[in-house]
Formats: structure tokens, C-alpha cells, sequence
């Protein structure tokens, strides 16, 4: 009887089949609202972890800013040091001082980022090496020209199969020699990608490129048992005194957690996919109002079917069945419609805001069982109306 | 089988409305009908014809009185229940043929079925063979707007006899038609009680009701008179 009714609920819908869209098309644009918004935000979701990623390993980032004066006062080694030695709980306080520059090799040439850095930095981003070797403390102290290529840039640079280590290469008008390759980051997307960089002893850069002791900014990491609050509240007084800061002097520094960052971006995401499941509830109720509208007109058009059907023995509940499983049907197959443009949609948008497309079956799935279970409950009443008609009146009915 | 009769209405009234406004339709009908019978219901509009069509059809329940139909007390049957006993033993065809639109003929025949869980094969079966009864075979995969009326109704009695009922109630069935195809129809029903099949007919035809074995007469909601061997006396005129 349900495989029969099935079948006639989709001749129903297929004999009226402009209507049927209309009708299902409040449900069609909830779902695939719901689908494509939940995909994309997957997407950026993803997209955003894997830019706090970018960030690296290192759970505060200490960068020098603006003052109303208009200066900018970097932070330098002696800075870095002070932070490391003198602040409880801290493991690692590592700078970084950035340029950009040609690499040329062998004929070759690529435009890249040169990062200066000792080995704590690598360790307190997980940069890790994948070929090669780490700078040596003399490497480090002497400022000497070695460099770790960023996996891009070697395979710019480099024929595949051969290795970089020991080659020596020129970056601007600088020679150096190649020690290793960092493992792969894979990062992609915005921000600052990490295979793409030349990586050159802290000292080198700031002498070669620079011509300054000065750090763009410095990162630390600390022992996980402390309170991370303790350690910044610590870490700005010292650096507010370093830099002889008067008491209602506003800082002249920024501290990033990249901990609160992510979770103030875990909120933010939080926050819009209940906005979106608010609107996409909204247009879905407005579609079950248009199921149940357009079920009560089709009960009224089609009463001396309702009548024949009785006369020649349905039962009510058989009736009512009937219009019920046209309900649902109707409902599923916008539910089914609404994924797929929701997939497509969602497709382009990620592909337009560049940010990953993140397929979520559960999301998939769920849109399709409410949709149907929308209509259920927006298809029992006019199916109860038509199984409660008088089957001689049905008939008389023009 | 006992000797009691297969139809038996006693003291049936029906009020419609109430109060002031109520209307009387039936004051008390006694009628007695026999496996096998074909009787024509007739009476100007309002004699309650209609109404006691209603009542034998399951339809519809009186008021007052006693219907027994195969011994069983129809006044008090549910809905569902006169619903099965429709579906199992009564076949209705309308004035109107009251087809399914945009449906073929065969599928309007299978529609009782599907009330009765029989297999799509099973439906097919029984669906042809009701259509080979009314000649309507070649027509089986036309929809009601591609026949003529008196197909329509050929198809309307084939969707009647599909579940091999052991009555047929037409109510008008050549309302609709001419007199040519009306007698076509009546021929057919004819045919059918020949068969065994009991039939059940309202018309305010006298030509019509002349194919009929019994003529029961109503006026002012009571049985006026019963003519039988109505048919006879037409053959014999032929």
C-alpha cells in the first residue's frame, strides 16, 4: 500500500509539475540554504584554522606598534633574551626579522620571503627539517650565509630528484649555502606561507638585507602548566619596563594568544551558523505553510476523487495515507532538489571566497529527513480533512 | 444462504437537518430485494430516490429503521466498516462516470484493487478481464478525455465489476448519455444480471427502467408501488 501510494503521490506531482516546484520551492531554498551555508562555513572554518595555523606552534606573538607619537620602537635580541631568562614558565622566546628577495639557481629564479631565524624559532613554530641539517650556534652567532629552502622554493629552483643540500645559490645579491629543506607546511590559502621562504640565521639577515639589529617581532611558547594570563601579565610589565614606559603610557607592543584567537574566531563561526540555522528555519516554515496551502487546494480540487476513492471502499486512514505520502513526497524531493543546489552553491561560493569545500554528509542527510518530515507535519491536517469528507458529497462536488 | 432476502430495508426514515429546518427524505420504507434482481429505482426529484440509493450504496445510514445487507445490520456499521463492505460486495457506477482524469481505463478499472493488497499482476488480470466484459479491451490504455461517453460509462461498470460484486448500484447511468448509447448501457447491464449480478438502478426514464425486472415507484419518501415483471412486458411488446 506505501510502495503504491508512493507511486501515485509522484504521478500526482508529475501531472503537476509547475506547481509541485513552487510549491516545494520555500523548502528547496531552506535546504539548500542550510546545506550551502553549513558547507561554506566548514569551509571557512577550516579555511581560518588552518591561517591560526599559519601563526605556528607558538602561543603568544609579541610585535611592536604605532605610538600616538607616530614611532615604531622595535623589540631586538637583547629584548628577546630578557623575556626568556627572567619569565617563569617560558620555554622558548625566539625573533624573526623578514625580507623579500630573488633566489637564483642554476639559470633559475623565484621571487620569495627571506626569513631570518635561529633554530629556537623553528622549534617553537614545529618547523621541522625534512633534509639537511639545522643551523649550527656558530652559523647562528657569526651570521653566516646558510640557508634552509622552503619546499616551493626548491621545487622552483631544484630538478626534481636532486638534492639542495650543499648547493650554493644566490639570494639578491647575497651567495649562500644550502644545509637543508623544512618538511612540508602545506598551508596554502592567506597569510604567510611557510614553504614558500628562504630561512637564513637570524643575524645574516639583519646584517646582509637589513643593515639593523632590529626584530620584526618575537614568538615564545611556554611550559603548558602555567596560567597563560600570568605569563602575559608578567611578559608585558617586564617589556613595559624595558622600554621605560610611564605608568599611564598606553603599551607600545602587542601580545597576540593565539589560543583566544581561535577561540574568538570558534565564537564568531559559532555565532553565524546559528544565525543561518535561524533564517534557514525561518524559510522553511514558510515553505511547510506553502506545502500545507497548496495540500489543501489540491484536497479541495480533487474532492470527487476523494469521493470515488471512498465510494469504491477506501478507508479513511487509506486516504489519509494517501495525501500524507504526496506531502512527504513532495517535501523530500524539494529536500532532494535543495541538496544538490545547495552542493552546487556552495561548490562556487568556496571556490569564489577561496576558502575549501568541506562536504558534510550529516548536514547533507539532516536537511533531507526534515524536509521530509516537514511534510508530515504541514501534510496531516489536509490529509485529515480529505479522509474526514462525506463520500456523497464528495461525489455531488464540481 | 438462508431464505432471507439479500437487500431488506424496514421502517427506513431519514431526516436531514434539524429542528425547524429538518426535512424529512424517507418516511418509512420497507423494500426487499433478491440475489439476482435488477431493479429500477424511480420517482420525481425529491421522493427519495436518491436518498434510499444513498442508503443501499452504504453511503449513507438512515435515520430510523433496519438495513440488512447479507444479514448484517448496516445502521450499525462505522464508516470503515460500510467502507469494507463496499469495497468487498458493492459496485457503484455514477451519472457522471466519475473517472479518474488523466488516468488510462485500465488504470480507473485497477483502482479497487489497490484498496484490496492484490499484486500489480494480480490488478492487471481481473483489470482486463472487467474491460473484455464491457468490449472496451482495445480502449485500455486510453484516458476518459480520448473516449466517448458511452465508453466512459463501459469503463465506469468495468471499475464496478472488477472486485466481482455481488451488486451493482448505477445511479442515472444514462443521465449523461444518448438514447442510442443509453441503450447500449442498458444492454450491458442486462447482459450483467444475466451473469448473476444483482443491479440496482435509479432513472426517471421509463425506456430505462423498462429493462429492469422490477420497477419500485417512490414518492413523498415512501415506496409507492412496485411493478415486477416489468422486463417481460417489454419483451413481449419487442
Amino acid at each position: 500500500m506505501l510502495g503504491t501510494s508512493i507511486l501515485l503521490a509522484l504521478r500526482e506531482i508529475r501531472r503537476h509539475i509547475l506547481r509541485s516546484i513552487l510549491t516545494t520551492l520555500g523548502i528547496i531554498i531552506g535546504v539548500a540554504a542550510v546545506v550551502t551555508m553549513v558547507t561554506v562555513g566548514n569551509g571557512v572554518t577550516a579555511s581560518v584554522q588552518e591561517e591560526i595555523s599559519s601563526l605556528g606552534a607558538s602561543n603568544f606573538i609579541v610585535f611592536p606598534v604605532r605610538t600616538t607619537r607616530g614611532t615604531i620602537r622595535a623589540f631586538d635580541e637583547a629584548d628577546v633574551r630578557a623575556v626568556e631568562q627572567q619569565i617563569a614558565g617560558v620555554q622558548i622566546a625566539a625573533g624573526n626579522v623578514g625580507s623579500t628577495g630573488t633566489a637564483f639557481y642554476n639559470g633559475q629564479d623565484w621571487d620569495t620571503r627571506i626569513q631570518g631565524v635561529n633554530n629556537a624559532f623553528l622549534e617553537a613554530q614545529s618547523i621541522t627539517i625534512e633534509e639537511g641539517r639545522p643551523f649550527s650556534t656558530d652559523e647562528e652567532q657569526a651570521g653566516k650565509n646558510v640557508c634552509l629552502l622552503g619546499t616551493k622554493v626548491q621545487e622552483a629552483l631544484f630538478l626534481p630528484g636532486t638534492s639542495p643540500v650543499g648547493a650554493r645559490m644566490r639570494l639578491g645579491d647575497v651567495s649562500c649555502q644550502v644545509i637543508g629543506v623544512i618538511a612540508e607546511r602545506g598551508q596554502g590559502g592567506g597569510g604567510a606561507d611557510d614553504d614558500d621562504a628562504v630561512y637564513m640565521p637570524l643575524k645574516t639577515v639583519q646584517r646582509r638585507f637589513k643593515g639593523n639589529d632590529r626584530l620584526d617581532y618575537f614568538v615564545l611558547k611556554y611550559d603548558a602548566s602555567y596560567a597563560p594570563s600570568a605569563i602575559q601579565d608578567s611578559l608585558v610589565d617586564l617589556l613595559r619596563e624595558r622600554r621605560l614606559l610611564q605608568g599611564a603610557e598606553p603599551n607600545d607592543f602587542n601580545v597576540i594568544d593565539t589560543a583566544q584567537v581561535n577561540q574568538a574566531l570558534g565564537a564568531a563561526t559559532g555565532a553565524l551558523t546559528a544565525m543561518v540555522a535561524v533564517i534557514a528555519s525561518i524559510s522553511l516554515l514558510v515553505g511547510g505553510i506553502g506545502i500545507m496551502n497548496i495540500m489543501l487546494v489540491s484536497v479541495t480540487e480533487r474532492t470527487r476523487e476523494i469521493g470515488i476513492r471512498l465510494a469504491i471502499g477506501a478507508l479513511a486512514r487509506e486516504v489519509r495515507l494517501q495525501f500524507l505520502t504526496e506531502a512527504v513526497v513532495l517535501c523530500a524531493l524539494g529536500g532532494l532538489v535543495g541538496i544538490a543546489l545547495g552542493f552546487g552553491a556552495s561548490l562556487g561560493l568556496a571556490a569564489a571566497i577561496d576558502v575549501p569545500f568541506v562536504f558534510d554528509p550529516m548536514i547533507n542527510l539532516v536537511s533531507f529527513l526534515f524536509a521530509a518530515a516537514m511534510g508530515i507535519v504541514f501534510g496531516y491536517y489536509p490529509a485529515s480533512r480529505a479522509s474526514k469528507l462525506d463520500p456523497i458529497d464528495a461525489l455531488r462536488h464540481e | 444462504m438462508t431464505g432471507e432476502p439479500l437487500i431488506q430495508l424496514k421502517g427506513i426514515t431519514k431526516t436531514f437537518g434539524t429542528g425547524p429546518a429538518a426535512f424529512q427524505a424517507l418516511k418509512g420504507v420497507d423494500l426487499a430485494i433478491d440475489r439476482g434482481e435488477f431493479v429500477a429505482i424511480m420517482g420525481p426529484s425529491g421522493s427519495g430516490k436518491s436518498t434510499t440509493m444513498n442508503i443501499l450504496g452504504c453511503l449513507d445510514v438512515p435515520t430510523g429503521g433496519v438495513f440488512r445487507f447479507r444479514g448484517v445490520e448496516v445502521q450499525k456499521l462505522d464508516r470503515d466498516q460500510r467502507s469494507l463492505l463496499r469495497r468487498r460486495y458493492l459496485g457503484f457506477v455514477f451519472q457522471g462516470f466519475n473517472l479518474l482524469a488523466r488516468t488510462t481505463a485500465l488504470e480507473n478499472v485497477e483502482l479497487p484493487l489497490l484498496y484490496r493488497g492484490e499484486s500489480k499482476g494480480q490488478r492487471r488480470e481481473a483489470a482486463m478481464r472487467a474491460l473484455d466484459q464491457v468490449g472496451l479491451v482495445p480502449w485500455a490504455d486510453h484516458t476518459p478525455a480520448e473516449l466517448s461517453g458511452g465508453q466512459q460509462q463501459r469503463v465506469a461498470i468495468a471499475r464496478a465489476l472488477v472486485t466481482q460484486p455481488d451488486v451493482l448500484l448505477a445511479d442515472e447511468p444514462t443521465g449523461n448519455l444518448d438514447s442510442e448509447r443509453s441503450v447500449e448501457i442498458m444492454e450491458l447491464l442486462t447482459r450483467l444480471n444475466g451473469e448473476g449480478i444483482t443491479v440496482l438502478m435509479v432513472t426517471h426514464e421509463e425506456e430505462m427502467a423498462a429493462f429492469a425486472r422490477t420497477i419500485v415507484r417512490f414518492r413523498d419518501g415512501l415506496v409507492e408501488r412496485i411493478d415486477r415483471g416489468a422486463r417481460a412486458a417489454t419483451e413481449s411488446a419487442v
